[in-house]
């Protein structure tokens, strides 16, 4: 059949089909981006938690095991903040419910829209970590120089890998003023 | 033996005019010209241009770690340094230059009178130029130029000053550059060989393109889209790496990585070819395992799309993903090997010679293997945790890309020099050439491997007096390896103007008349030194070799 199209035709043909892949591709590298977050999903992979808060449902708790829990708290480039967590280390139950708090001062005169992302070390942790309540729920907002005390509600789920004794948990508040003015 | 049968007919009766005159007289002749020749000159003599110019930014990165303490340059400046010497010699040297010896020996390797879109090919020659013209620029941007590292990962590369949307946009124009001069390649290939050139007759060379164009067709797009999205995160509010509005700078690292890995084979695949095309000539053998070879290749090239998070082992993958990436990352050693086996039973009771390509050729088979070897020493997970970012890498990737692709770009430089000019070159220069380099390219680099096991970190301009001798030797072999390259320089100017003064014959080389094709003869050996403007215009006879089944 090829024999019948000339030489243009055939070019021709062979550079629309490579052109429509290099366009596909390009779709490919946005298509990534979705199914990046699908994937963190099912495996818990890099540590990404769920954004919106749970239940909170009754678990067995498990009394044989103490998990040590580490909180973490850092700042984004030069977020204006004071930023620390009142309880940096606690033993937890699995199956029990705990609620720990972090200390956030605006300081600047100034409203400042902040976030808080969490992530977890080992990443699975996030598939075990149940969140009731979190301030890194919403956007915090901050009046000039205010201070906030930061709730988070939790409990581990009682089917955390047994091999896991730690779970070190960051909180990092990303300045979000300019995003949040825009909109 | 069966012989190819050129056609060498002054006057081809239905021809078009095109094909008859020759050139364009003037300068005017090097900017509109659509002859695979002449653009394929074109990008050989800018890929040599910015081959120096890489050259000296290294040579700035090397003057700086001689000694620990801040000698000579800004750290910010440093840094631009380490990031565009990358960019420069990826983009400006190393892909411009295999592309240029496709165009140029492609068709003639294939039977062929052009490239099949002869304009494009001319396009994509000046989008480059731009593209380059365009990263260059950055250097006297505000704020510096690029110095986040040619990877450019977020959140530091959106740090840079107003040299990011330069950046970004010279990376659109080199991308579309390559994938142009890719679809040119596989349209070239598949459309235009002489009848009888079947797929698995094909020099090897061209076989390693049409493979390579393809990674580059499929690749290139993506990393485009990666560096869009740095612009839209950093220009329009968008959040895809930018974790306070729910992105993941980790994303980034994959897309790049998807990109990157068979970028890296981009870089290495022609030089295989080369390599295959070369040894037979010099052993007087047929390539060993012809039909393994094309079966090694695809198998590289499409490994590197499922192991590309071996570049990322410490971003805190789960277990099973770095195994994963671990295990597959360790069989591409496999087709590897295969390869290096193949060449050395090339060699194997050949009636070798030692030209300056043939030794170029020994030297990249021992030092490509010496950088393979660090590579699957850096496939495995648990002890890349200690490598990671190190020296270690610096001198795995640049054994892979110096003594390799770089070695391999100027073996085939003298290999076709003379038929390209008609001219033989001063073979005991070519030779003082490659011994100064091979000695001093291994000074240069193997030291960075006791640096990074060491803990060196990469990217950085000062360093803990404990690394300060390995660092002196390293710098002092980069600098004997820098000004030796200018032997090249001197030899390819001097060959165009007439080398040693002996002409050269159609063969040129003992041997690659009859080993220098894939399953039939070497086609560019049949054709006269310098060849005409126009070869081929009548497709040549083509019958396999008796080698060949």
């Amino acid at each position: 059949m090829d024999d019948a199209l000339s030489l243009k035709q055939k070019n021709t043909k062979i550079v629309k089909i490579l052109v429509v892949v290099v366009i596909g591709m390009f779709g490919f590298g946005y298509a990534l981006v979705p199914l990046y977050d699908v994937l963190c999903d099912l495996t818990g992979l890099n540590g990404k938690a769920k954004s919106l808060a749970a239940e909170e449902v009754p678990y067995k708790v498990d009394m044989t095991r103490e998990i040590n829990l580490e909180l973490i708290t850092s700042l984004n480039e030069s977020t204006p903040m004071e930023f620390r967590a009142e309880t940096k280390q606690l033993k937890v139950h699995p199956g029990e419910y705990y609620t720990v708090y972090f200390y956030g001062e605006n300081m600047t005169d100034k409203l400042l829209n902040a976030q808080a992302i969490p992530s977890f070390t080992p990443s699975i942790a996030a598939k075990y970590f149940h969140k009731v309540v979190c301030f890194c729920l919403d956007q915090q907002i901050f009046k000039p120089k205010e201070s906030k005390r930061m709730a988070m509600r939790f409990a581990v789920k009682p089917d955390f890998p047994k091999d896991l004794k730690t779970i070190t948990l960051s909180y990092t508040f990303f300045d979000n003023t300019k995003a949040a003015v825009q909109n | 033996m069966s012989a190819v049968v050129a056609e060498h007919d002054e006057h081809h009766e239905h021809e078009h005019d095109d094909h008859d005159h020759g050139p364009e007289k003037g300068w005017l002749r090097w900017i509109i010209t659509t002859n695979h020749k002449d653009i394929g000159t074109l990008y050989l003599w800018f890929a040599l241009v910015m081959f120096f110019v890489g050259g000296a930014m290294a040579l700035i990165i090397r003057a700086e770690l001689f000694q620990p303490g801040l000698s000579f340059v800004e750290p910010q400046f440093f840094n631009s340094m380490t990031t565009m010497h990358a960019l420069v010699m990826i983009f400006g040297a190393v892909m411009p230059a295999f592309v240029g010896l496709a165009n140029w020996m492609i068709p003639m390797m294939i039977g062929a009178p052009d490239m099949a879109l002869p304009r494009m090919n001319n396009m994509s020659f000046w989008m480059l130029v731009a593209g380059i013209l365009l990263l260059s620029s950055t250097l006297f941007m505000e704020g510096g130029a690029p110095a986040a590292g040619w990877t450019m990962y977020p959140p530091l590369v959106l740090q840079t000053g107003k040299a990011l949307p330069f950046a970004i946009f010279s990376v659109h124009l080199l991308g579309i550059s390559s994938i142009m001069g890719a679809i040119n390649i596989i349209a070239t290939i598949f459309n235009m060989r002489a009848p009888g050139m079947t797929l698995m007759r094909m020099p090897m060379f061209v076989w390693t393109w049409v493979i390579t164009a393809f990674l580059l067709i499929a690749v290139m797009p993506v990393f485009a889209g990666a560096v869009t999205m740095l612009l839209t995160d950093k220009f329009f509010e968008t959040s895809f790496f930018d974790a306070a509005g729910g992105g993941d700078p980790v994303l980034y690292q994959h897309i790049f990585w998807f990109f990157g890995h068979p970028e890296v084979y981009i870089l290495i695949l022609p030089t295989f070819g080369i390599a295959s095309t070369i040894i037979p000539v010099f052993s007087r053998k047929p390539l060993f395992g012809y039909s393994s070879m094309v079966y090694f290749t695809a198998s590289i090239a499409f490994l590197s799309f499922i192991v590309w998070a071996h570049h990322m082992f410490t971003v805190g993958m789960p277990l099973a993903g770095e195994l994963y990436f671990m295990y597959s990352t360790m069989i591409i050693a496999v087709p590897t090997a295969g390869k290096v086996f193949n060449w050395t039973a090339t060699m194997w009771k050949g009636a070798m010679t030692f030209e300056t390509p043939m030794l170029f050729s020994i030297s990249f088979v021992v030092l490509f293997t010496v950088g393979g070897f660090t590579g699957l020493m850096m496939a495995i997970a648990p002890s890349d945790l200690q490598y990671h970012d190190t020296y270690f890498i610096v001198a795995h990737f640049h054994y892979v890309l110096v003594p390799s692709a770089i070695f391999m770009i100027m073996a085939g430089g003298y290999y076709w020099l003379p038929k390209w000019t008609g001219n033989r070159y001063n073979e005991k220069i070519g030779q003082l050439h490659f011994w100064l380099s091979a000695i001093s390219v291994n000074i240069l680099f193997f030291p960075q491997h006791f640096l990074g096991l060491a803990g060196m970190p990469r990217r950085i301009p000062d360093y803990a007096v404990q690394f300060t001798d390995w660092n002196m030797i390293s710098s002092i072999g980069g600098f004997i390896f820098g000004f030796s390259q200018l032997l090249f320089l001197y030899i390819v100017v001097d060959t165009i103007r007439g080398g040693t003064g002996e002409k050269a014959t159609n063969e040129v080389w003992d041997g690659a008349l009859q080993y220098g094709g894939g399953g039939t003869q070497g086609l560019e050996w049949t054709l006269p030194s310098p060849p005409p403007y126009h070869t081929f215009a009548k497709p040549p006879v083509i019958v396999p070799t008796e080698y060949q089944h």
